[in-house]
């Protein structure tokens, strides 16, 4: 039986169920993050002090990340647009370089994790690492996401694009929504952890 | 599909400049920490450049200038109320001035002392 709406715009909402649905995904995500920043503020106010992000945390790491981060957006909005103007072989491209970005960004993570631990800055030594390290943490548990899903689509999910090409874009579409929030947490998480 | 030759080409040069305007403001983040103004104003510079960062991804990139499904913009406007309900919960806490008031134990401990 055919799955309906996937393509074609409900009459009712106005868009397909995909572009609906990982909307209302994203929105839960936003009520997950924005629980954790008003946590973070809570733990703020609360102490009596805060260090100084740079102190802890090494700037120039988090801002290389950013640029990462933001990147692997730009390439994977232009993969979409490829799909959109029919061509495979740019698509091919600009996923592939996301997906790399996103295990640039990983490793560049690991490094800074294994930094952390090596010198003993657990979740529990400061209330500044405990927050320090759930969010990110929780940040990079979505990127793994993301490597996972568009790792798929840049490889086997690729082959529906020559039998149903609009619904592939859909899914790359939808793929991209999720990837463009997990770097929007990361342009809010970079000031709040690093720099503030 | 949906949407012309032309229009993807359009989307392509808006992408380019938000990619553009993303890489200044990436570094403005980082210049402006080091400007001695005080926390506050500190957090409050932080807070806009992000924030103009992250409408330019919103809006662009996930399309949401284009946006015209009232169920989808619904939905968002909704979250977003519900998110400054959530940021409020820590104002309000400062505000309410009922019992002791105590900082949180462990706030100033220095690293490596692991409890």
């Amino acid at each position: 039986m055919e799955i309906p709406y996937t393509v074609a715009e409900r009459p009712d909402t106005g868009v397909n169920n995909v572009k609906l649905g990982i909307w209302l995904f994203l929105a839960s995500e936003v009520m997950l993050f924005g629980g954790l920043f008003s946590t973070y503020v809570i733990l703020r106010l609360g102490g009596t002090d805060w260090p100084l992000g740079s102190d802890i945390l090494s700037v120039p790491i988090g801002t290389f990340n950013t640029a990462v981060l933001i990147g692997s957006s730009v390439t994977m909005v232009m993969a979409h647009a490829s799909l959109k103007m029919n061509q495979f072989d740019q698509f091919k491209k600009y996923m592939g370089l996301t997906v790399l970005l996103a295990l640039v960004f990983l490793t560049v993570k690991s490094y800074e994790y294994f930094d952390k631990i090596s010198h003993g800055d657990l979740p529990s030594a400061t209330t500044f690492l405990a927050i320090y390290w759930t969010m990110t943490a929780l940040h990079g548990l979505h990127i793994i996401g993301g490597v996972v899903v568009n790792g798929y689509f840049w490889g086997p999910g690729s082959k529906m694009f020559h039998s149903r090409p609009e619904m592939f874009a859909n899914r790359v579409e939808a793929a991209g929504l999720y990837w463009h929030f997990v770097d929007l947490v990361w342009i809010f998480l970079f000031p709040v952890l690093y720099l503030l | 599909m949906s949407g012309s030759h032309d229009d993807t080409q359009h989307h392509i040069s808006a992408y380019r400049k938000v990619a553009g305007a993303l890489a200044v403001l990436t570094v403005v983040t980082v210049l402006a920490s080091y400007i001695e103004v005080g926390v506050a104003l500190g957090i409050v510079l932080a807070l806009i450049i992000a924030t103009t960062k992250g409408s330019l991804v919103a809006s662009v990139f996930m399309h949401l200038k284009d946006e015209k499904s009232l169920w989808l913009t619904g939905t968002l406007i909704l979250t977003v109320v519900f998110w400054f309900v959530l940021m409020l919960i820590p104002i309000m806490g400062r505000m309410d001035h009922v019992g002791t008031y105590k900082p949180l134990p462990n706030a100033n401990a220095v690293a490596h002392e692991a409890h």
